[in-house]
């Protein structure tokens, strides 16, 4: 599975909506998460990606496209 | 004074999911208690038994984030609450929502989930990836927190904890917010799910389960000469009460009618109660005064009755000390004989059948009475329910701390 459906099919799992719905130039806060949510949603991707999210780096990740490149970079 | 009612019911125990099915398996004597199945018992714990929740699917209630963001006692509450709510008839909206209450009792909060979090990262030292809905999950009043956030109830909202007295706390506070004016209406009662390896250890630790893995459904038999301790059970149960006033204005159906509180202290001992009893006979004494409710009034109490020798016999004997010769008239039933303690829902659960036991004419049984201890010499009405019309019925709940409290409910004439 690639990076990018991995991660969609994180962020439709924590998020509780369908799969189809998250798509790159939504945000978070469109797709429903509140700051808790999205707390949440980046310790599941370290701990689906076995990588460490910086608080800076965290701040930064507010839409579908921004989480894929983030973890595009990390793992590549 | 301002008289308060019983409008709408809700619950969810280890005797089933909602009101109808409860009293349905309450009154034909059957036991919820059964080999522990939310997680697999340690070889370490003595006790392997409880009162579950059949069949509760918490995303019948929430979506599967909320579900997994809240912890369980949070589903039971929501379940009963909402069911409650619905039975009642009464509608929150923006001319009334602050004038709605929430006040719930619960005795220990989001231990399960604690539990998880302390294994799963603390234990593996990945304490930045707490859940951010751990705080939330596990806070008390997130219960009645959580329940004004799905009903829209903007009146005061907090929780009574006072262990396995908790819910008679909260009832008691809410009769008397009904009554100072403070609001309208209260969805009151408690919630308790703490059914995981930490709690079972620890009361194990204090000698205070039931051992009897291999026989479930007998072993919480309350007043009974061969008990050996309580069963630990999980639950919700929601009331919502109004000002009578409140209530008859809005054509709604009325169960029975909250007559009086009491509540006092043993100033004794942090978990036995007092030998004499005395806190146990205080607490009921105020609840009848409060509500100024004679002895003789009293036809049905629903006893605290938890299955361990110092409770059963001290109630025992506080019931014939405060009613002399009309404890001898009087039925009284641990309905944990059925549903095992729900420690903060106790109250709450037991309330409900209290009113239901006013609202039907049948007063619900003791089940598992095989051997009479002599130091508990009351009617039991031992294994089956009685068709019974009576006007009083007193709910009593005693709790560690030393911390008793009673509530006493009259038919609505």
């Amino acid at each position: 599975m690639s990076v990018q459906d991995k991660v969609i099919e994180i962020i439709a799992d924590q998020l509780g909506v369908p799969a189809a719905d998250v798509t790159p130039e939504k945000s978070f806060d469109e797709l429903g998460a509140d700051s808790l949510a999205v707390v949440e949603l980046v310790m599941a991707f370290e701990d689906e990606f076995d990588v460490e999210v910086e608080e800076s780096q965290a701040s930064e990740l507010k839409t579908v496209k921004s989480a894929i490149d983030f973890l595009n970079g990390l793992t590549s | 004074m301002k008289k308060v009612v019983v409008t709408g019911l809700g619950m969810v125990s280890p005797l089933g999911i909602g009101v109808a099915k409860n009293w349905q398996e309450l009154t034909a004597g059957r036991s919820g208690i059964r080999p522990i199945s939310l997680f697999e018992p340690d070889d370490g714990l003595v006790t392997k038994i409880a009162g579950e929740v059949p069949d509760f699917d918490p995303t019948a209630w929430l979506s599967k984030p909320e579900a997994r963001r809240y912890d369980r006692f949070l589903h039971l509450t929501l379940a009963a609450g909402l069911e409650a709510l619905e039975d009642s008839g009464l509608v929150i909206d923006e001319g009334n929502a602050s004038r709605v209450a929430t006040i719930l009792g619960v005795g220990l909060g989001g231990m399960p989930f604690l539990e998880e979090t302390i294994g799963k990262r603390i234990e593996t030292r990945k304490l930045r990836r707490v859940s951010p809905f751990f705080i939330p999950a596990i806070i008390a009043n997130m219960a009645p927190g959580l329940l004004s956030i799905y009903t829209g109830a903007r009146g005061e909202s907090w929780t009574a904890t006072s262990a396995c007295a908790s819910a008679n706390h909260a009832i008691g506070s809410a009769l008397r917010a009904l009554r100072s004016g403070a609001c309208d209406a209260v969805l009151t009662g408690g919630s308790e799910a703490v059914v995981c390896h930490t709690a079972i250890a620890g009361f194990n630790a204090m000698k205070a389960l039931s051992t009897r893995n291999d026989d479930p459904a007998t072993a919480s038999r309350p007043f009974d000469a061969d008990r050996d301790g309580f069963v630990l059970g999980e639950g919700a149960g929601v009331l919502v009460l109004e000002t009578e006033e409140h209530a008859l204005a809005r054509g709604a159906r009325i169960y029975a009618e909250v007559a009086g509180f009491g509540a006092t202290a043993d100033a004794h001992h942090i978990t036995s109660p007092r030998p004499d009893g005395d806190g146990a006979v205080q607490a009921m004494a105020q609840a009848l005064r409060d509500g100024g409710i004679a002895n003789e009034q009293v036809g049905y109490i629903n006893a605290h009755g938890t299955s361990t020798a110092a409770n059963d016999r001290m109630e025992s004997a506080a019931i014939r000390k405060l009613f002399g010769g009309h404890s001898n008239d009087l039925a009284v039933s641990s309905t944990k004989s059925m549903t095992g303690h729900l420690l903060g829902a106790a109250a709450a659960i037991e309330a409900i059948y209290s009113v239901l036991a006013l609202h039907h004419g049948v007063l619900p049984p003791t089940i598992n009475q095989f051997t009479s201890d002599p130091e508990c010499d009351l009617d039991y009405i031992p294994h089956h329910a009685r068709q019974s019309q009576v006007e009083v019925a007193l709910s009593n709940s005693l709790g560690f701390g030393g911390t008793n409290a009673a509530v006493a409910f009259r038919r609505n004439s």
